[in-house]
């Protein structure tokens, strides 16, 4: 006869709490950043079939990091939540704040319901507004929580030193080259700090654009036009770190002045 | 303990179900009341009253396809909009443009829209143009049993075949049936005479330019020798809708593109009524 062991609450939430952090951490990190002209998607994905980006509906991309088979779950799940919806009311009543509502009911229940193990998943939702100011980021943790983010966000393995990178050097109005560049120098810095070179062939990039003409302005970025976007970055980086050196020389300017 | 015991407001279990790209499965397994085939029409005598489409062609041409209709909608013997539009993109590469009743042809077109944007999502390829095909014929079918108290739908789709580079036009009946139609094809009440227009002025080498004349000169004989058709009405500026599906995706003309091929065709037609004539032998 077995007698069950008494578990506290805290602990059995901890547990699972940890359970599904290692589950994230072991893949491989994302960024979504904001661009002057909407936002874009950057991960490293060695496959060309198994997306960690893809369209929700015509404004909403979703971005996922962790186990593949859980968050593809997700996707449909969204994608058939967006599709009905837009269905039964209008194609601009479907939200990026909605999805991200179902989304965090869905994961919460999971999370808690001691049925169930908890997914190992951290899902971003994005929607493009028709101006920057109307673009929408939510972060969504494996626990059901729904973070509110503004510029850029990092989630996988190594977030919290990626999004601490990312704010450092993030700024509104970046060209979608400055903004890619600086994405992949955030996701190419190792834990223990060394950085190493992805290979445009290993990233996978998706951009919702607010200038496309469609209706739908999710669109992948790949082959050629990657290339040529990361080589105009590198250009752009070089001035753009020649413009910093000018900015403190007008700093030191303006302390000579005080002076 | 649950303050909602009702509902969570999870995603429902059907949501998370893996299997199906298809949105018309899903919405048969999830609210299949929203299906357009699952209505059921209180028995009527005789035919229900409701605006109807008229005329829609279609031409192929080397490189692409052209598909355009006219502007009514009729209710017996009124016209019930001048200003209708029944040519719609069902995706990047194919065009829908339909006859029959527009209630419920509108509502049909929207619903193959979100099939095909759907299974693009989910799977992240988009379905074959057969395929795309034969999912309309489906749609059709379920909508029999309106069909045989009058509320007939009937579709003309076109699509350029990314995979063996060309356009290509289906046609279809009442009961799904699908045929695919070489050079050209017409569906509704005026289709007849736009046939025969066509029948007479198309040829394999066309341009894409020649391409939408001729469907201009096809719609205005369908017009001259049907009632239900509409021709292009000067004094409002409505003008046929003319779609273009090429390699590079669909492409609506604009209202002056419309506009200026419509004038050009009537300018014409003022001096010879019949339009262009085709040699004997």
């Amino acid at each position: 006869m077995s007698t069950p062991f008494y578990v506290s609450p805290q602990q059995a939430m901890a547990d699972r709490a940890e359970y599904a952090r290692k589950g994230i951490a072991r893949g491989r990190s994302l960024v979504v950043l904001q661009y002057a002209d909407g936002i874009v998607f950057v991960g490293e994905n060695p496959s060309r079939a198994l997306h960690k980006f893809s369209e929700i509906y015509d404004r909403i991309g979703f971005a996922a990091a962790g186990k593949y088979n859980e968050y593809e779950n997700l996707r449909i799940g969204g994608v058939r939540y967006a599709d009905l919806r837009g269905y039964t009311y209008d194609r601009d009543d479907v939200t990026a704040r909605g999805l991200a509502n179902v989304y965090a009911q869905t994961l919460g229940t999971i999370f808690s319901s001691s049925a169930e193990k908890p997914y190992e998943v951290e899902l971003v939702v994005a929607e493009v507004g028709e101006r920057p100011e109307g673009d929408q980021i939510y972060r969504l943790p494996h626990d059901g929580s729904i973070v509110d983010e503004h510029g850029s966000v990092a989630v996988g393995g190594n977030a919290e030193q990626i999004s601490s990178y990312l704010d450092q050097r993030h700024r509104d109005g970046m060209t979608l080259a400055e903004a890619l560049r600086l994405a992949v120098q955030a996701l190419s810095r190792d834990t223990n700090g060394s950085e190493r070179e992805i290979p445009a062939e290993r990233l996978e990039v998706a951009v919702l654009d607010r200038t496309r003409p469609q209706m739908r302005k999710f669109k992948r970025i790949v082959g050629g036009q990657l290339v040529r976007l990361l080589e105009a970055g590198a250009g752009s980086s070089a001035e753009a770190g020649g413009d910093a050196d000018a900015g403190s020389g007008a700093e030191s300017e303006k302390d000579a002045g005080e002076e | 303990m649950e303050a909602n015991t009702r509902s969570t407001g999870r995603l429902p279990s059907a949501f998370l179900t893996p299997g199906s790209s298809s949105f018309m499965d899903f919405l048969g397994e999830h609210q299949p009341e929203l299906l357009p085939g699952n209505r059921r029409l209180p028995p009527v005598q005789g035919v229900v009253e409701a605006p109807h489409g008229t005329t829609i062609v279609a031409v192929t041409f080397p490189g692409g396809v052209v598909l355009a209709g006219d502007r009514r909608a009729t209710m017996g013997n009124v016209i019930a909009q001048r200003d209708i539009e029944k040519v719609f993109p069902a995706d990047e590469y194919s065009a829908v443009g339909i006859a029959g009743t527009a209630g419920l042809a509108v509502e049909m077109v929207k619903l193959f829209q979100l099939e095909l944007e759907h299974f693009e999502k989910v799977e992240g390829a988009q379905l074959s143009l057969e395929g795309k095909a034969n999912r309309l014929s489906t749609m059709i079918r379920s909508n029999l049993g309106m069909a045989m108290q009058g509320l007939a739908v009937v579709p003309l789709f076109a699509g350029y075949d990314v995979d063996r580079g060309k356009g290509r036009i289906f046609s279809y009946d009442v009961t799904g049936g699908r045929s695919e139609e070489h050079h050209f094809a017409a569906t509704g009440s005026g289709s007849v005479f736009a046939r025969g227009a066509m029948k007479k002025l198309f040829h394999g080498d066309l341009t894409e330019e020649q391409a939408t004349t001729l469907v201009v000169q096809a719609l205005y004989d369908a017009a001259d020798d049907d009632s239900a058709t509409g021709g292009p009405d000067v004094a409002r500026r409505i003008y046929p809708i003319i779609t273009v599906i090429t390699e590079d995706g669909f492409r609506r003309l604009t209202g002056d593109e419309s506009s200026e091929l419509s004038r050009s065709v009537l300018e014409r037609r003022l001096e010879q009524p019949d339009g262009p004539r085709a040699a004997l032998l």
